[in-house]
């Protein structure tokens, strides 16, 4: 897949759902091998190009997401490259003991993605939002969870996970206005975290479409003579230990911050880590407090979670001020 | 010997081979218990499909590109699986003892292991038949002339993945699918009656787009005719077999308590005599 400034520009203008489609497609066309199972969501995810200029690597099975896995796995037996999409509660939850047994414990390889995971469907109410679907899967041996910051790093994801040895889950996150973290090709690797900004005293550890959010607050803490650093945990399975040890030996607070539940996510895996190391620093875990509320915009719904810029700001100082 | 009677010779002693296999794999796992019953139901079925149907070699050609692929979604009758896969040579009279040991290849449910000739794992029900059709479309795509056969259980087409599998199929026109549904009339707790009924399931098939045929799981002339038969080339195939959970014991026939026990050395003893006496 071509990834140069036109077409990188292309992407941040479409988000990250056209873009996979874009980029899938242009994967498929070299690569006969590669095959590509929805459940009846060919244009939620960009790939009705696909299905009609490359029928015979596209797969529809309808609204059936466990034998979608199980599908899969088959095809994947047999050395096919699969991509799997729907949206993220029913590519993670419906089928999650398919995803278990094929392609953890069998170890049958399969690239899944989750559409519009966390927030972005608020409207719609807590069926089609998704805050649990790194919790759940990140118990399950052999796959890794990628959580991609924008358009550019959701079409890497997909580059690196079909390198991959084992399974990969990409959880998509916010929509065609997400704004752009990288306006420039860079070097991706799974569990590899990348520092978006350097700085001492606080490390934010995020992922995903939040991650503007935390770069405005750093900026704003900076302001503040708190000097801040961002890391984009884009990996949140394998975890990047490396990178959460080198904060915990600079800084005095590290904060998590993530569209998912405080449990069983990046601010779990990062505390993992930290409650391994003698005197850690304090840990500042910021997400969906573990609740449901009435459904509404995804704005409404980061405000209402304490996930914007602002909010992420006051409770970092409130912290620091204890 | 017609050539027909001397298959049916070789089904018939494969399968009288198994009960022997399946027995002593029970009897030496001991206080660990076996499923027992619909092991000993399907014994018919795989004989005929590993000792005349599919196309398998030995165990030197493991990963043979063109071989038939088998999938025993109703994992819990892995001693039915382990003693065909035993008398084909791909597992070993040593391994066959180790059969629910501790750090042992030969669970209670299969797993994955490519050096024992078995291709997936399974023990969670309603899986096998969806990853039947990731193989049978493979198999299409890639112009190979190899089949897929999954076994599945009647009480396991209470799940509803087995049913979105069925559903699937006939879409892309799997002739090269075929389905065992292992009709003893039972499940773990009681009859299908009891638990969940599940009614005439050869129109269930029949209505979701799939050749149907309905015989007896023991008659090894049944089993060899419906596997010589071509048949409708656009549709997945699917046969009821029906069949007597716990097959060729006295104590286990048509008993349930059978599903998953331990056998004594009393009852060990009783089944060797039975297998001796039987033909």
């Amino acid at each position: 897949m071509e990834i140069n400034s036109k077409n990188i520009k292309l992407w941040s203008t479409i988000g990250p759902r056209a873009s996979l489609g874009l980029g899938i497609l242009d994967l498929a066309k070299k690569q006969k091998e590669l095959i590509v199972v929805t459940c009846d969501v060919s244009t939620s995810a960009g790939l009705d190009r696909l299905r009609k200029t490359l029928p015979d690597q596209y797969i529809d099975l309808g609204i059936a997401e466990q034998n979608m896995i199980g599908v899969s796995a088959g095809l994947a037996s047999e050395n096919f490259n699969v991509i799997t999409t729907t949206f993220a509660p029913f590519q993670t939850m419906r089928c999650c003991e398919q995803i278990k047994v094929n392609l953890g414990y069998m170890e049958e390889r399969v690239t899944m993605i989750g559409l519009a995971s966390g927030l972005i469907l608020g409207n719609l109410g807590f069926t089609h939002c998704c805050i649990e679907d790194i919790g759940v899967l990140r118990s399950i041996p052999n796959l890794n969870i990628i959580s991609p910051a924008d358009s550019l790093e959701t079409i890497k994801s997909i580059e690196a996970s079909l390198h991959s040895k084992k399974s990969t889950y990409i959880r998509v996150t916010g929509g065609p206005n997400n704004p752009i973290i990288y306006e420039s090709d860079y070097k991706f690797e799974i569990g590899k975290s990348i520092t978006l900004k350097k700085g001492n005293d606080v490390t934010l550890f995020g992922s995903g479409a939040i991650l503007e959010n935390c770069m405005i607050a750093a900026k704003a803490l900076e302001e503040k003579k708190i000097s801040t650093g961002v890391v984009n945990m884009h990996t949140i399975k394998p975890i990047d230990k490396d990178a959460i040890l080198n904060a915990a030996e600079k800084s005095k607070l590290i904060v998590t911050v993530e569209e998912h539940n405080i449990i069983g996510g990046l601010g779990s895996a990062v505390s993992e880590v930290l409650s391994n190391i003698r005197n850690s620093p304090k840990q500042l875990t910021i997400g969906i407090n573990d609740s449901y509320t009435k459904s509404g915009s995804y704005k409404y719904l980061k405000n209402y979670y304490r996930l914007t810029s602002e909010k992420i700001l006051e409770d970092v100082q409130i912290l620091l001020n204890e | 010997m017609s050539f027909e009677k001397k298959n049916i010779e070789k089904i018939k002693l494969f399968s009288k081979n198994m009960r022997k296999k399946i027995l002593q794999m029970a009897f030496d796992a001991g206080a660990s218990s076996a499923h027992f019953g619909g092991a000993l139901s399907i014994v018919e079925i795989l004989a005929t499909l590993f000792s005349y149907k599919m196309n398998i070699k030995k165990k030197k050609d493991i990963g043979w590109d063109s071989r038939d692929r088998f999938i025993l979604s109703k994992g819990h009758a892995c001693l039915a699986y382990y003693s065909s896969l035993n008398l084909k040579g791909f597992i070993s009279d040593e391994d066959l003892k180790t059969f629910e040991k501790d750090n042992s290849s030969l669970a209670g449910h299969p797993v994955k292991n490519k050096k024992l000739g078995i291709d997936f794992s399974n023990g969670s029900l309603g899986m096998g038949l969806s990853i039947g059709i990731g193989l049978a479309i493979s198999s299409k795509k890639r112009k190979k002339l190899f089949n897929t056969y999954v076994v599945i259980g009647d009480g396991e087409c209470n799940e509803g993945s087995v049913w979105e599998a069925a559903m699937a199929a006939p879409k892309f026109e799997l002739d090269n699918l075929n389905v065992i549904i292992d009709r003893n009339n039972f499940q773990q707790t009681g009859s299908n009656k009891e638990i969940m009924d599940l009614g005439n399931l050869s129109e269930k098939w029949k209505s979701f787009g799939w050749n149907v045929t309905e015989i007896d799981g023991h008659s090894l002339n049944d089993l060899k005719n419906y596997f010589d038969t071509k048949k409708d080339n656009t549709k997945p195939n699917a046969l009821i077999a029906n069949t007597i959970k716990g097959k060729g014991f006295s104590f286990s026939e048509n008993n349930n308590a059978w599903h998953h026990s331990v056998i004594t050395k009393s009852i060990y003893e009783l089944g060797i005599e039975e297998l001796k006496n039987g033909n």
